[in-house]
């Protein structure tokens, strides 16, 4: 009894701890624990590209994913945003694997250019031409009319297809270029594979055509001189000084190794997104006040203690949310303030168990509350099993936002129970104490009754 | 109140709610969002005087897209439905919105103040252009869409299968009179009215008030599955325990008496957990703010019905088998 007593009081103690805890690291707004909130809650964008692989030989295609996310995060780094997230995700519902990017950004200003900065990049590749050089076809692409042509048709891949993804780095040079002298051009430097590359193309074709082309338009169609051993390229094409410049640029932060496009896409203003998170708030503060005053004047001083483990129950969510972290949105705030319904609904159960236990006249109240206990033990087991198999069904098959769901509520479930079986148990028996007495009857029974019944059932 | 006395009329009343759930669910249809269909919506406030639908709508035929729907959103903004929007058209779009304005308060307000206004400025995430300001911007592939119909109905199946295989297991070892299968067919059977219910609500409101089936609605689905399930269990839980006490008694009470007293014991509980979720639920509907407004509505349903079905429908349903079973 002593030692229950003093369990309760290290529990409450322990809350309060973890009530400051909570507190404290979200007051402080430099702290290593804030909630973390969705981007539906605090405004940005959510952009999902699909990069089209059916180019690439299955066993490149991880490798290309990976340096393909490498470079869209230099390119989202680039754009200044806080903490923005590039991940690949694999799809293959459909029979078909999909493969993804997800970009998020947080509070991006522009969202339009922060699209063109990330897609706009060039896919650099070359491309040997088929055919005599003398094709008549070819006669159609001069100066003037290169962008309405169509000359890839002329050329054919490398094997292996050398991209822009073997590219180490680029600079641009002045004068080199043949017959004009001050005209820039473009060097590129290979890494290790793409040099060999370069090395057995040009060893192989030497004589024939190798067309560069950028996102999918020649824009340098040089004849292969002699073998390249060296791991390095020139691109000259005509560039202007600025375009030259850019290109570098690009090519340095890094040129796609496979082309994307944007599939779907996400965009919430922060001023939304901050009401949605305010009202969400509101309406879980004020549920959550009723929920209380409901407990107290039907169950009473259980309905107290139900209060109290329902309160830390909050705080422990709170402070998972923040270690682990968890990422809150609106559906996940939507799913945590449908497991405070719940949380209480083992509380019930045990209540209303030991309502039934009171009617037992020989037996004190330590087993009247543990009895109560073990009884509703099953129905609470059963019933948190059947909800954390939806939980772990709508993680796994789900997409972000029922995932976003999922979570909350998967761990609203597990922890409301545990609350209540360790935390409801402990207050229970501290607040029941031994004796049996017209007070204690009258307490504990819930509903729109009186200790009449104890009359009744002592006599 | 007997439940397992009126049986007949309480499974009668399910049957009907059944069968009015699906006719409303097919006469009117669902309408499903971009989600499932792909697609984009725009959502955007203007800053004075909001111009007509009309005007919104010949706005939105003039940057050339069509298949749209406007609906007004809130005291100054609309959400604008349409197919798929490139970022070109997009900008389009908020242009051609953004002069709509400024055109209309242009003619009583002074011309150079409507000059002013049509430079776009962003701050903070959003784009305004003119008078127009973009609050929100959702836009899915065809491809991502047919994903996402997929794996909401996988969802759903298995959430059910897992339901129906869980229950059957947990009453593995109550076969007698009835086996623990029926239980898990039973608990089914109130799962699927579960969800109907809010279904051929939606169906309505698809009508009356445009709501569109999205992601939100299927997981709200999905919760009801889950907490109604808890509620089924609650009840089956006492049935198994009084059957276990009845045996020992060897008192021969009949197995209507003991699912009319496993109700009658465990409906204070069904009614309380639920109430204290309605409450809950009812402060998000009520002030959660208009993104969960439809996802709460459709839990509030699914709450109450949930309730409703453990105590009058998977009940009375265990007996009415158990009573064909003697008479087959």
């Amino acid at each position: 009894m002593t030692k229950t007593r003093i369990i309760a009081v290290l529990i409450l103690i322990a809350s309060l701890g973890l009530g400051f805890f909570v507190y404290s690291t979200e007051a402080n707004p430099d702290s290593n624990y804030p909630l973390k909130y969705g981007l539906d809650l605090s405004g940005g964008a959510h952009l999902v590209y699909e990069a089209d692989v059916s180019e690439i030989d299955s066993s490149q295609i991880d490798p290309a994913m990976s340096s393909l996310r490498d470079i869209i995060e230099q390119r989202v780094n680039a754009l200044g945003v806080s903490e923005p997230l590039v991940q690949v995700e694999e799809t293959s519902i459909t029979g078909t694997t999909r493969h993804r990017l997800i970009v998020e950004l947080p509070g991006v200003q522009d969202v339009a250019e922060a699209k063109r900065q990330i897609g706009e990049a060039p896919l650099l590749e070359f491309r040997l031409q088929t055919g005599s050089a003398n094709d008549p076809t070819n006669q159609v692409f001069d100066s003037s009319t290169t962008s309405t042509s169509s000359p890839a048709a002329n050329y054919e891949a490398t094997e292996p297809r050398l991209t822009g993804r073997f590219v180490e780095s680029a600079q641009v040079q002045f004068g080199s270029g043949q017959g004009v002298s001050n005209e820039p051009v473009v060097l590129l430097k290979f890494d290790d594979e793409g040099g060999q590359i370069f090395a057995n193309i040009t060893q192989e074709h030497t004589g024939e055509v190798l067309g560069v082309f950028l996102d999918g338009e020649l824009i340098s169609n040089p004849v292969i001189q002699t073998a390249i051993t060296g791991g390095t390229a020139q691109i000259s094409g005509n560039f202007s000084t600025d375009e030259a410049l850019a290109l570098r640029d690009q090519l340095n932060l890094g040129a796609l190794p496979v082309p994307i496009d944007i599939v779907s896409e996400q965009t919430v203003g922060a001023s939304l997104g901050q009401a949605v998170k305010e009202q969400g708030i509101e309406a879980g503060i004020i549920g959550l006040i009723i929920v209380s005053i409901f407990l107290l004047l039907w169950y009473r001083l259980p309905g107290l203690v139900a209060v109290g483990a329902l309160a830390i129950y909050i705080l422990l969510m709170l402070a998972i949310f923040k270690l682990i972290p968890v990422t809150l949105t609106a559906a996940g705030i939507a799913g945590f303030i449908l497991s405070i319904g719940m949380a209480v609904d083992a509380n019930v159960l045990i209540f209303e168990r030991i309502k039934e236990e009171l009617s037992n006249p020989n037996a004190s109240m330590q087993e009247v509350v543990k009895e109560g206990f073990s009884r509703a033990w099953p129905s609470i087991r059963d019933a948190n099993i059947s909800s954390l198999i939806t939980a772990v069904i709508l993680f796994y098959i789900g997409t972000t936002l029922t995932q976003g769901f999922a979570v909350t509520f998967g761990l609203g479930v597990l922890v409301s129970m545990l609350t209540a079986i360790t935390i409801s148990r402990t207050f229970l028996l501290a607040v029941g104490g031994k004796e049996r007495t017209k007070l204690k009857h009258t307490l504990f029974a819930p509903g729109l009754r009186s200790g009449k019944e104890f009359n009744e059932h002592t006599e | 109140m007997n439940v397992i006395k009126y049986k007949n009329i309480f499974l009668t009343i399910g049957g009907l709610i059944l069968v009015a759930a699906i006719a409303l669910v097919s006469i009117f249809g669902l309408s499903f969002g971009i989600d499932f269909t792909g697609g984009s919506i725009l959502e955007v406030s203007f800053s004075g005087e909001r111009p007509s639908i009309t005007a919104t709508e010949a706005a939105l035929n003039r940057s050339g897209i069509e298949g749209t729907s406007v609906r007004p959103t809130g005291e100054d903004g609309y959400i604008i439905r349409s197919p798929f929007l490139e970022e070109g058209r997009r900008t389009q779009v908020l242009e051609e919105l953004g002069s709509l304005n400024s055109a209309a308060t242009s003619s009583s307000a002074t011309s150079t103040e409507s000059v002013a206004t049509t430079s776009a400025t962003t701050s903070q995430g959003v784009t305004t252009i003119g008078s127009v300001t973009e609050e929100r911007f959702a836009s899915i592939g065809p491809t991502v869409g047919s994903e996402l119909t997929r794996s909401a109905i996988y969802g759903i199946i298995a959430v059910i299968l897992g339901i129906i295989l869980f229950v059957s297991f947990a009453f593995r070892k109550v076969s007698e009179p009835i086996s623990s299968w029926m239980y898990g067919s039973v608990a089914i059977v109130a799962l699927i009215h579960d969800i109907l219910v809010p279904t051929a609500v939606f169906a309505v409101l698809g009508v009356t008030i445009g709501a569109q089936v999205d992601l939100l609605f299927v997981t709200a689905l999905l919760a009801i599955l889950g907490f109604s399930v808890n509620d089924t269990i609650v009840v089956f839980d006492r049935i198994r325990e009084n059957l276990h006490e009845s045996y020992e008694r060897a008192d021969g009470e009949s197995f209507a008496d003991t699912v009319g007293k496993s109700v009658t014991q465990t409906y204070a509980r069904s009614i309380n957990t639920s109430l204290t979720t309605l409450i809950v639920l009812l402060c998000l509907y009520l002030i959660g703010g208009q993104s969960t407004e439809l996802f709460s509505l459709t839990l509030l349903v699914g709450v109450i019905v949930g309730t409703y079905s453990s105590i009058f429908i998977a009940s009375p349903l265990l007996v009415q088998i158990r009573q064909w079973q003697k008479e087959g």
